[in-house]
């Protein structure tokens, strides 16, 4: 299982692009960051999801 | 203190260290920030930060003083019109003439980033638009390993003050805001003098952390 935003996801496997995807997040207003590191976002197609793994992925709002 | 004429350097860096002593005066005054987008956030993060005490700011906004902004960002009504970076640097003569500030009247990109922001230790991601805010937030995180980055999401709207937070999520990336109030989604869709500065207050009170404790 992958940690995701806290919440424990069977997304082992899975690029991160193809998670992102799926889940229907909007790519250009992310920053992902993997047990403790960004991810640059050229990554995002070759990095796969392994057990054990913390993700955050920061959903940017607009305003400020 | 009655005003007779400018007080020195000397002086006003001694009316800081009686407030919080000179470690921390030495510290913030040896200390920089870049701050990014001078709106509703930057305007007040920089003014924040100049009051305190730290030495440099790196003011950039590619944007002029508009009326619609005085809602909420820290300009005058004689300054409509002035480049931001401009404008800013004029407010904070006011009170901190001696803090030494550099202008930049352009526009971030990914481009010219790495040129842009290689000088401070800290840097403050204080856009309002949602890719931009991305943008920087990447871009910085990979040019700049070793540099601190305090970001914000999520300010609009009115009341829930206890909803605007700091959350770290890198060792070296601060996040601040509720992050969720959006401009034009329902709880109040528009951008607020007190949410905003609630918002931009985390984002200075995080690097004024960072900077005496480092």
């Amino acid at each position: 299982m992958v940690k995701i935003n806290g919440k424990e996801t069977a997304a082992d496997g899975k690029t991160l692009q193809t998670y992102l995807d799926e889940a229907g997040y909007p790519v250009k207003r992310i920053a992902v960051e993997r047990n403790g590191e960004i991810i640059p976002k050229s990554k995002y197609e070759e990095t796969v999801l392994c057990d054990g793994d913390k993700i955050e992925i920061v959903s940017f709002v607009g305003g400020g | 203190m009655e005003w007779k004429k400018m007080p020195s350097e000397m002086e006003l860096k001694e009316a800081l260290a009686n407030r919080h002593g000179r470690e921390i005066q030495q510290k913030l005054s040896a200390a920089g920030a870049a701050v990014c987008g001078l709106g509703g956030l930057g305007s007040a993060v920089a003014i924040a930060l100049a009051r305190a005490g730290v030495g440099r700011l790196h003011l950039i906004d590619f944007d002029r003083v508009d009326l619609s902004n005085l809602n909420r960002q820290q300009y005058a009504l004689n300054q409509i019109g002035m480049p931001k970076p401009q404008a800013l640097a004029e407010e904070i003569r006011r009170f901190a003439p001696y803090c030494s500030i550099r202008q930049s009247f352009v526009k971030l990109t990914e481009e010219n980033i790495p040129q842009i922001l290689a000088e401070e230790a800290y840097i403050c991601e204080a856009f309002d638009d949602a890719e931009e805010k991305a943008m920087l937030t990447n871009c910085v995180l990979e040019s700049f390993p070793g540099k601190y980055l305090v970001g914000a999401s999520g300010m609009a709207g009115f009341g829930g003050s206890n909803e605007i937070v700091t959350r770290k999520i890198l060792s070296n990336y601060y996040l601040c805001g509720d992050g969720v109030s959006e401009v034009g989604t329902v709880k109040g869709n528009c951008l607020m003098a007190p949410r905003v500065m609630l918002c931009a207050a985390h984002q200075a009170n995080v690097l004024l952390q960072l900077m005496i404790e480092n």
